[in-house]
């Protein structure tokens, strides 16, 4: 299975289409890669399996570095097995602004999930200098959501806009805080904890971790995300959880399966499945709009020329930027 | 539309039940700041756990580190499983301390390179991409 293009110019991908529907493991891996590579021939496989897609419960998890998050995916995904579901993961770790490479290593901790088919992990990096992060992670989501992966797992670092973009590109956003690390919580997570339909307090087998619940609790009673901005006043859930001793992974999971219910239930889930739609169309021309620049930016410097010395703005050179798209 | 260079994904393994993951950190170092991604999966791994995530995760080469001893056995393992899965193209780069006979014997068998140890970073990326582009594209 070579994904070979076979004479058509646009079918990059189209062989591959039957084993993703079948759960075919090396098929999924070969068109994940496809949609990273992002190759315009592969683009009708990839609208086939968009198609194809939308029945999974897709689920984002974030939190600051180091915050237990792989630890965690790995205990509540043997647990969503044990309910006789199938699980897809996609494991988000950052790219060297230096080398654009990157070092994927949140597979280091999913140890339990090895040799079970009913479970297909795959790591990417954010690429973070060309963008479009979003756009093949939610592919991704995509072919895992087409091959019947029940559920899915996205989980990303809680920095930087791209990741926050993803996460919210879920259906439930669970958001963990860990004991230690407490001064990150106001800091850097002051956008991260009003998208959470979730909250976890990882490692709560630490001593420390009482305080940490504490504060997070307060913090929520003050907290700007009012219970209305939930569809339907869904109440947001504090779940203190140990990888460790497994505490708490069966409360995260009823409050996962509660909020997709609750969702379902309360007409929620057509607005979360707009409102991630247009996230992507969005992202998806922001992308198209990057790269174009990029790739053409030698023939662009008439335009450029001209903002430069002033005689024309650079709202009036973005219109004509849009043009030239369109134009091809 | 011109497209991005392909990335090369790596994933790095240490079989067997030797030690320590100082080494298999620095390549993993090195590999990332010559541009590539690279998986790790940490120590103590089963061949059928290394193919499975090379094979999910598909990589264009999976590095197999281990000093054991036990490569004449655990290699062609990894070689067979990757055959059944239907992914002989994902290249095999064996890295470790072993005779020269035993190099070429596993050449032989099918594993693209064998970097022995103490080979230079500068190496390793270069026999990586060389690995990748006599493969060709996929
Ligand atoms: N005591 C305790 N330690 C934990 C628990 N879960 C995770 N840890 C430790 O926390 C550290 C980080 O865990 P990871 O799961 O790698 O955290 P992460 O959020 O995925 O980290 P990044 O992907 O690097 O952002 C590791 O040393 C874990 O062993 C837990 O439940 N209890
Ligand atoms: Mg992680």
């Amino acid at each position: 299975m070579s994904a070979k293009k076979t004479g058509g110019k646009n079918d990059l991908g189209m062989d591959l289409l039957d084993g993703v529907e079948k759960g075919n493991v090396r098929a999924i891996a070969r068109m994940i890669s496809l949609a990273e590579a992002a190759k315009p021939e592969s683009r009708p496989a990839l609208a086939e399996i968009f198609r194809r897609a939308g029945n999974a419960h897709v689920i984002g998890i974030t939190g600051v570095p180091g915050s237990g998050k792989s630890t965690l995916v790995d205990v509540l995904a043997k647990a969503m097995r044990a309910s006789g579901r199938r699980v897809g993961i996609v494991a988000i770790d950052p790219s060297s602004p230096f080398s654009g490479g990157a070092i994927l290593g949140d597979r280091v901790r999913m140890t339990e999930l090895t040799g079970d088919d009913g479970v297909f992990i795959r790591s990417m990096a954010t690429r973070g200098a060309l963008g479009g992060l979003a756009r093949s992670s939610l592919e991704a989501v995509d072919v895992l959501d087409a091959a019947g992966f029940d559920l899915i797992l996205i989980e990303t670092v809680g920095v930087g806009q791209d990741e926050v973009d993803v996460v919210q590109a879920a259906h439930t956003v669970v958001v963990i805080s860990a004991p230690g690390l407490g001064d990150e919580i106001q800091a850097i997570k002051a956008g991260i904890l009003e998208i959470a339909d979730i909250h976890v307090v990882s490692k709560c087998d630490r001593a420390d971790s009482n305080a940490t619940i504490t504060d997070l609790k307060g913090m929520l009673t003050l907290g700007v995300r009012a219970m209305d901005m939930h569809e339907g006043g869904w109440r947001v859930p504090v779940v203190p959880t140990s990888a460790e001793t497994v505490e708490g992974i069966d409360d995260l999971l009823a409050a996962i399966d509660g909020h997709g219910r609750h969702l379902a239930d309360s007409g929620g889930l057509e607005e979360r499945r707009r409102q991630i739609l247009e996230m992507r169309v969005l992202k998806t021309a922001e992308d198209i709009i990057r790269k174009d620049f990029r790739d053409r930016r030698d023939k662009l410097s008439g335009l450029m020329d001209r903002v430069r010395d002033r005689s024309m703005d650079p709202h009036e050179a973005a219109l004509k930027l849009l043009d030239r798209i369109n134009e091809d | 539309m011109n497209e991005e260079p392909d990335v090369i994904r790596v994933l790095l393994a240490k079989v067997g039940l030797d030690g320590h993951d100082r080494g298999i950190k620095v390549v993993a170092r090195v590999l990332r700041d010559a541009g590539m991604d690279v998986v790790y999966t940490g120590l103590h791994r089963t061949p059928g756990e290394v193919v499975q995530a090379a094979v999910q995760e598909d990589v264009d080469v999976l590095g197999v580190s281990l000093l054991s001893g036990a490569h004449m056995t655990i290699i062609p393992d990894i070689l067979d499983q990757l055959k059944e899965t239907g992914a002989a193209d994902i290249r095999v780069v064996v890295g470790g301390v072993m005779p020269d006979g035993d190099v070429d014997a596993l050449k032989e068998m099918g594993v693209a390179e064998v970097l022995l140890q103490d080979t230079p970073p500068d190496a390793i990326v270069a026999t990586l991409r060389r690995v990748v582009a006599r493969r060709g594209p996929r």
